[in-house]
């Protein structure tokens, strides 16, 4: 069963992965996009990573791909791009050796290791109680105990990203000075 | 074939391969697009390749603090996406149609 | 009276610096008779000093006065001092001597010349630098004044310098010299090098002590055999002294004579224990190179013509004489023919600059004759100096001339056939000279058109203030000998004075084949001298046989025009070929630097394109070398 829901997933992930690098109109790689995040978020849940996949959903499917749609159709750039041709003869060369050598290397290095990484899918994450707790609660704990302060910092990310880019797009009344 | 389906159950190898797969997929994307948007999409088809890699691990080895890295970044990855697309409108408004090669300030 | 050893130095430097400021405003006597007096002085304070050397006993004949500490740098401390001691007071007084003596000369026969002041600038300044040389306590201070003469010699010997002749004689002097002068500095490094100090005391003292021995002390002697060979033109580098007669007369005298020549012979002597140390065949070079020039120079002056250049000849002969001396051990019989020489020699050239007065600047024998009656102190005292230099009995060339001879012989019986062959051949061509100026018929008349508008030209005895000098180094031709006579013991007085300098003497010779027969060899000198002069007679004034003077003498045995040829076609090829590869080879590799960075800049440049996935490109790929680099080091190894 679980090999199932892994090979599917991993072909969503794939086909959308790769339908982002290929497609010519980026409305439509955006919804590549959207599939392969899909994919991610059932392999989350398999991996019984219940509430990263609720958010992988809400946020990153639902919220920065619509940003993404967004400001694609708020500046026109639905206008499509050729990919067959490259203006820089040596990129394509250059992205075909770094292609091969990242995914290469790491896939040996993992294969390599897998004696070390071991079978099966692990253990049972355990928690203070002794019995298994919910996957959110365990999530809270450590977010709110050991990673409270990192917790606060991106919260102060958040708020000066969002005003930044405020700062950054505004239009002066006067019409010049822009960003 | 119920045994073959049964003996072969994915193991963390698996995950790792198929994230190591999609963030070259990844790479390969920015270096080839010349959209900015598109770029963008590709850079974060490799976040989500490492949050797998996370979230794979940290099921492995019990500790719960893979997933909560894996928050983080998400976190992180959208303020990213916010200044970015910030940035990248205020230039597109100043030349339509642009693409990543026509930005060439630093040519020397 | 030691203490003030200085003054002798300092009063021709004030002469010079006194006719700098004022030689135009002094004018003609008066400057001349100030350079005079200047030198004169210097001999007066000498002579002071020798006397009081006289008065001491031998050990303690040597005085060193030290004016200033010149160059104190690390480990090399070099003083301005003066160092009189018997030699170096013997070469002053003669210096001196002459020196005043040929400076009075000169009062009469550069009368008239427009630059007759700056003439005695030079001459003083000249006088102070032959003394630095002579007095120097140091090979440094010698060097100062080695320069000094060369410097002097090279603006005196161009005086006339409108003349291209006279010109081209001075770069001629200045750079042979030179090409000396590179050995002595090589012989001030090795010295240097071998007793850490430059001063002869030290040196010397070095050499006995065996500090100094074996090769240091070859090599030392024999790169200062090199500056000697160039200062006292010896084969190869006496090519500038017979060029050099295009200076005025009085020069000649004094430099070429008597004085700056002889540099070479007083520095080999100053150092003679550091020849003694050196390998046998070192002083035996110098030997055979001295009497090899000695008889070369002979040869080519049986075929001269020019009055001068017989006598310049002579003189590179002479010095040859000189360093046979050297190459034997006789240091005493080299330093009393260099004293001998310096008075006939100087007599010599005096009178032939009153010859050639008297002639109106006539120049060439040939159109000379029967000066005797119209010229007759003048005749006079040129034939004492002729029978001085011929050496015949009593005057002073035979004396000194036997004594190296006796000496060569001691060392070799070659060595004193040559010489005795150069000795025929001196009396042969300075009676040859004798004759075709004073005796025979007139033949200036043949010519007297040439000479302008004088009418009945007749040639005439010089002025009184050119006369006196001739006479004064007459008389002291014909006494010179006393100093050194071979009968006895005691009338060596040359040896005695100059014994705690010159350690080798008449007793190292003694028992040797020559020494037991020294006076059969005197009578063979004899012998040898007159028949010299009858050959010559025979020859020029009865006309019995005819005259030998083959082209090839009368060129030098053209070794001016070989080295000409040499330099101008193979030489200029070589030096040709260094000028190009310094242009080629380190200029090029010096520019090609520059051109390599040039054109590696320009290929990198085109790696920055100004786009930012080029640049991620890059990065992506460095970023698999690091991949490569862990895998490697971690899966693999």
């Amino acid at each position: 069963m679980e090999l199932v829901v892994f090979v599917l997933a991993a072909a969503m992930i794939l086909v959308g992965a790769v339908g982002v690098v290929v497609r010519n109109n980026p409305v439509h790689a955006a919804l590549s996009l959207v599939l392969t995040l899909f994919g991610i978020a059932v392999l989350f849940v398999a991996q019984e990573a219940h509430f990263l996949a609720a958010v992988q959903v809400i946020v990153y499917a639902g919220a920065i791909v619509v940003l993404f749609l967004f400001v694609i159709m708020l500046l026109g750039v639905d206008r499509t791009e050729d990919i067959t041709i490259e203006p820089f003869r040596i990129q394509r060369p250059l992205a075909a050796i770094v292609g091969v050598g990242v995914i290469g290397l790491v896939v040996a290095s993992v294969t390599a290791s897998r004696d070390a990484i071991g079978t099966g899918t692990g253990l049972e994450i355990p928690t203070v109680t002794g019995d298994n707790d919910s996957n959110i609660r365990q999530i809270a704990r450590s977010v709110f105990g050991d990673y409270v302060v990192a917790f606060e910092i991106t919260s102060v990310l958040l708020v000066v990203a969002v005003v930044g880019t405020v700062m950054l797009t505004r239009r002066i009344k006067s019409g010049k000075g822009e960003s | 074939m119920n045994a073959l389906l049964a003996a072969a159950t994915p193991t963390t190898t698996w995950y790792l391969v198929l994230a190591a797969v999609l963030f070259g997929i990844g790479a390969v994307g920015v270096l080839v697009r010349r959209n900015p948007l598109v770029m963008f999409m590709c850079i974060e088809l490799m976040l989500n390749a490492v949050n797998l890699s996370f979230v794979a691990l940290a099921k492995r080895l019990g500790d719960i603090g893979g997933q909560t890295t894996v928050f983080f970044v998400m976190v992180v990855a959208a303020a990213e996406v916010v200044v970015g697309l910030g940035i990248i409108v205020s230039i597109m408004r100043r030349r339509p149609g642009a693409t990543a090669d026509d930005i060439a300030t630093l040519k020397g | 009276m030691l203490d003030l050893i200085w003054l002798v130095p300092a009063l021709p430097l004030l002469g010079f610096v006194l006719i700098l400021l004022f030689g135009r405003v002094l004018g003609e006597p008066k400057a001349g008779i100030l350079a005079t007096a200047m030198v004169g002085g210097s001999f007066a304070v000498t002579a002071g000093v020798f006397f009081d050397l006289l008065s001491r006993s031998e050990e303690e004949r040597s005085h060193v006065d030290v004016l200033f500490s010149w160059m104190p740098v690390g480990s090399l401390k070099v003083d301005l001092a003066f160092l009189a001691d018997p030699l170096s007071i013997t070469m002053a007084l003669f210096v001196t001597g002459t020196g005043s003596l040929i400076h009075l000369y000169a009062i009469g026969y550069m009368h008239g010349d427009p630059k007759f002041s700056k003439f005695f600038l030079y001459l003083n300044l000249f006088v102070f630098s032959m003394l630095m040389l002579v007095l120097g306590e140091n090979l440094l201070v010698t060097f100062l004044g080695w320069e000094g003469v060369g410097a002097c010699s090279y603006f005196l010997i161009s005086f006339w310098h409108t003349r291209e002749s006279a010109a081209t004689a001075g770069k001629k002097a200045f750079v042979t010299n030179r090409v000396g002068d590179w050995g002595v500095m090589i012989a001030m490094f090795l010295a240097f090098g071998a007793a850490g100090t430059l001063s002869y005391t030290g040196i010397n003292h070095a050499a006995e002590e065996g500090i100094i021995s074996g090769v240091t002390a070859t090599a030392i002697a024999l790169m200062l055999f090199v500056g000697a060979a160039g200062k006292s033109a010896q084969l190869p580098l006496y090519v500038w002294l017979p060029d050099a007669m295009e200076g005025p007369t009085p020069v000649s005298a004094l430099i070429h004579a008597a004085t700056m020549v002889t540099a070479g012979v007083f520095l080999m002597t100053r150092v003679n224990p550091v020849l003694e140390v050196a390998y046998d065949w070192a002083p035996t070079i110098i030997a055979i190179v001295g009497v090899a020039t000695a008889l070369f120079a002979a040869t080519i002056a049986v075929a001269q013509n020019d009055i001068k250049k017989v006598l310049a000849y002579s003189t590179v002969s002479q010095l040859g004489f000189m360093f046979l001396a050297v190459g034997s051990g006789a240091y005493v019989a080299a330093i009393f023919h260099m004293v001998t020489h310096a008075f006939f020699k100087a007599l010599l050239f005096l009178g032939s600059g009153s010859v050639i007065h008297g002639m109106h600047h006539e120049q060439d024998m040939r159109k000379m004759g029967a000066l005797r009656v119209l010229m007759p102190i003048t005749a006079f005292t040129f034939i004492i100096g002729w029978l001085a230099i011929a050496g015949v009995p009593p005057f002073a060339g035979f004396w000194s001339k036997d004594e190296i001879l006796l000496y060569a012989f001691a060392e070799s019986p070659i060595l004193y056939v040559v010489g005795m062959v150069t000795a025929l051949l001196t009396a042969y061509y300075m009676t040859r000279q004798v004759i075709m100026v004073f005796f025979g018929e007139a033949r200036w008349n043949d010519h007297s058109e040439e000479h302008g508008a004088h009418g009945d030209f007749k040639p005439h005895e010089s002025p009184i203030v050119m006369l006196i000098p001739l006479v004064v180094l007459a008389g002291l031709s014909i006494v010179g000998g006393g100093l050194q006579l071979p009968f006895s013991k005691d009338l060596h007085f040359l040896e005695h004075w100059l014994h705690p300098v010159v350690e080798f003497g008449e007793a190292d010779i003694k028992g040797t084949w020559a020494y037991d027969n020294k006076y059969v060899l005197l009578l063979v000198a004899i012998v040898v001298a007159l028949a010299g002069i009858a050959l010559s007679v025979a020859v020029y004034a009865k006309k019995k046989i005819a005259a030998i003077e083959p082209n090839l003498l009368a060129n030098g045995w053209f070794y001016d025009s070989s080295i000409a040829r040499f330099m101008g076609g193979p030489g200029r090829k070589a030096f040709d070929g260094v000028a190009w590869a310094d242009r080629t080879i380190v200029d090029g590799a010096v520019n090609g630097v520059g051109r390599v960075v040039q054109t590696a800049g320009r290929t990198l440049r085109r790696g920055q394109t100004g786009a930012v996935r080029n640049y991620a490109a890059f990065i992506g790929v460095a970023v698999v070398a690091l991949l490569v680099w862990f895998f490697v080091r971690g899966v693999v190894l």
